[in-house]
């Protein structure tokens, strides 16, 4: 225990003085925070629609009216023919057609219905389900609209006879984010992120830096423990990752107001368990590496698969199941679930006590792993 | 007779095909300043680690300072210096620090570190590069410090891979000063060099030439054996039955 203190002590010497490093600590989570929350968003807005309105009517006039005034959509031509609009679609001017019969305003005044057609560009997914989801809504809204017109000019007794057919509709109370704020549900995300990078890419360039300064070797010829050596490796970047967090949760409150509803101590236990996870993989990854090139390749790698299967952008759910076999011994996932749900169900320490207790499983296994493949003999 | 701190037989390394140490044999006595010689790719450094525990033999037996080699590696490294051939502390600490850590590393108390690291740096007048960061030395300076650090610790037995490489030559002069303190302070000195001017310093030297040990005796005797006046002549014969580059 008495050779850890030394050790400890020159691991920050180090950090200290390293040019870079202090400097990251502070200006990478302060970077990430302010500027990707507002970029991260799969909220799709200004889609470009063309309208193809053969009706010209009164009616026809104010849904393309409607459709221009929606913040989701760009009005960007009312072609005469859906053959041009098709070609502006074509040649990417525009991402959406609606077209508009030429019976429209009869087919409402006569039968109180009537039909649009919709065609959307689907190359990009996401775009294409939400731009003809929008345009549902906004044709629905129409269509009530001139419902309660319409009935409003029948005689008093059809009139009650209409207000009185069944109908459903459908209520969403939004439970947890009310305002459905897609920044609140990301900022939890982007922390488990800063973790993960810093955290998990210091540690693995830690010991391959002393493999090729030569620096190992002087260590490796010395009584030192293994254990001790990886103890020594893994707690400054402990107190690296509760600095982050420190300026992570400050900064979330301060700009974006987000604090979490649960306990803030629970939020930083977890990540204490987090860190020791990731960092155990940066000195395996270290450890096998010699190179720093190799190490670099290798953790952006595991970054990379932590982070994508980890459920911060696309939820663990919705992956096939090889995907969610991976997902639960990830880390990353299970911090996310975590965070999200102290941040914004305020959920308790015993509630995410499932998630903890996996995560310090993980950190068991790749620090034992972490001190296992270091060897000090060749 | 005097104590064997060091007693190998048949030391066998390996690295795929190619054999670095070929079934080498010999021994160091208690207090003795043993050269350990040969040409660059010899194998002389690989050797060295074996002794000191951080390459594992592939075959071959032995002792340092009383452990065995292939189980006992971690105790051998309580018992040890070592020296490296490239210069390997830590660039980014100051001499002071640097100091402390092994110390530390070694178990000494933070007492005792604070006080030899004064008579230290007195001894090698280098009071005022205390708090120098060690890449700022000259490489001399280096080795100086790297040395006093191996032996920080008193360690029965000192390794020292090449100590002098590309050290002018009135510095190599003064640490060859320093190992023979060192020497008589009782702690037994195994070097490695290929200036053969610096084996006479030793009691005796081994000569290896492709893995394998070729001469082992005093230098004087060496010289006899090979009917030679100097030991670069030695060197020289012996060399010229190398295979390898």
């Amino acid at each position: 225990m008495k050779t850890l203190k030394f050790l400890i002590e020159k691991e920050f010497k180090q950090m200290f003085r390293n040019p870079l490093i202090p400097r990251l600590i502070v200006m990478f989570p302060t970077m990430v925070l302010l500027v990707f929350p507002w970029a991260v968003s799969f909220e799709v807005k200004n889609i470009k629609i063309d309208v193809v309105d053969h009706g010209k009517s009164i009616y026809s006039k104010r849904l393309t009216d409607k459709v221009a005034a929606s913040k989701y959509f760009i009005l960007n031509d009312t072609p005469l023919d859906y053959q041009t609009a098709m070609l502006n679609m074509e040649n990417g001017k525009t991402d959406m057609i609606l077209e508009i019969p030429a019976s429209f305003d009869k087919d409402i005044v006569k039968s109180q219905t009537s039909t649009v057609g919709v065609a959307v560009n689907s190359v990009n997914g996401t775009q294409g389900l939400l731009g003809s989801n929008y345009i549902m809504q906004i044709v629905n809204d129409f269509s009530s609209e001139i419902r309660g017109e319409l009935i409003n000019t029948l005689p008093p007794q059809s009139r009650a006879t209409i207000m009185n057919m069944p109908r459903v509709d459908i209520v969403p109370q939004y439970k947890y984010n009310p305002e459905l704020d897609y920044k609140n549900f990301m900022i939890p995300g982007f922390m488990v992120l800063l973790l993960t990078i810093l955290c998990g890419i210091l540690p693995a360039q830690n010991i391959v830096m002393e493999k090729e300064n030569g620096t190992i070797q002087q260590i490796n010829v010395t009584p030192i423990s293994k254990i001790n050596f990886i103890l020594a490796k893994l707690i400054p970047y402990w107190a690296v990752g509760l600095v982050v967090m420190i300026i992570s949760v400050t900064l979330a409150y301060v700009i974006y107001g987000l604090w979490p509803a649960g306990n803030v101590i629970a939020v930083l236990f977890s990540a204490i368990v987090f860190i020791l996870s990731v960092s155990g993989l940066g000195i395996i990854i270290s450890n096998y590496s010699e190179t720093m090139q190799q190490a670099s390749f290798l953790v952006m790698f595991f970054i990379l698969i932590l982070v994508l299967l980890g459920g911060m952008f696309t939820p663990v759910s919705g992956m096939p199941a090889w995907a969610q076999t991976i997902a639960a011994v990830n880390p990353f996932n299970y911090l996310t679930k975590t965070f999200r749900m102290l941040y914004l169900n305020g959920s308790t320490l015993a509630d995410v006590s499932n998630n903890l207790f996996a995560l310090g499983i993980i950190a068991v296994v790749l620090n034992g792993w972490a001190v296992f493949s270091y060897k000090k003999r060749g | 007779m005097t104590n064997k701190v060091i007693e190998v037989s048949n030391l066998t390394k390996k690295f795929g095909s190619f054999t670095a140490v070929n079934h080498i044999t010999f021994d160091v006595k208690e207090g003795e300043i043993f050269g350990f010689l040969g040409a660059n790719g010899a194998g002389k450094t690989t050797a060295m680690q074996m002794l000191c525990g951080i390459s594992m033999p592939t075959s071959g037996e032995g002792t340092v300072a009383g452990y065995d080699i292939i189980k006992e590696n971690e105790l051998i490294k309580r018992n040890i210096g070592y020296m490296s051939q490239k210069f390997s502390l830590y660039e980014d600490l100051k001499v002071w620090e640097n100091i402390r850590l092994f110390g530390g590393i070694y178990g000494l108390s933070n007492k005792v570190i604070a006080e030899k690291t004064d008579a230290l740096l007195k001894q090698l007048n280098f009071a005022e590069e205390r708090n120098t960061l060690v890449k700022y030395l000259p490489l001399g300076w280096k080795q100086k410090l790297a040395f006093s650090v191996a032996i920080f610790h008193e360690p029965k037995i000192v390794f020292l891979d090449e100590p002098t490489g590309g050290v002018d030559p009135a510095m190599r002069r003064r640490f060859w000063e320093m190992i023979y303190d060192a020497s008589e302070r009782g702690i037994t000195v195994f070097v490695t060099t290929h200036y053969m001017d610096e084996s006479e310093y030793c009691n005796r030297v081994s000569i290896m030439v492709d893995g394998r040990i070729e001469a082992l005796d005093t230098p004087a005797a060496l010289r006899h054996q090979f009917n030679a006046d100097t030991m670069d002549e030695v060197f020289r014969q012996l060399a010229r039955k190398a295979e390898r580059d």
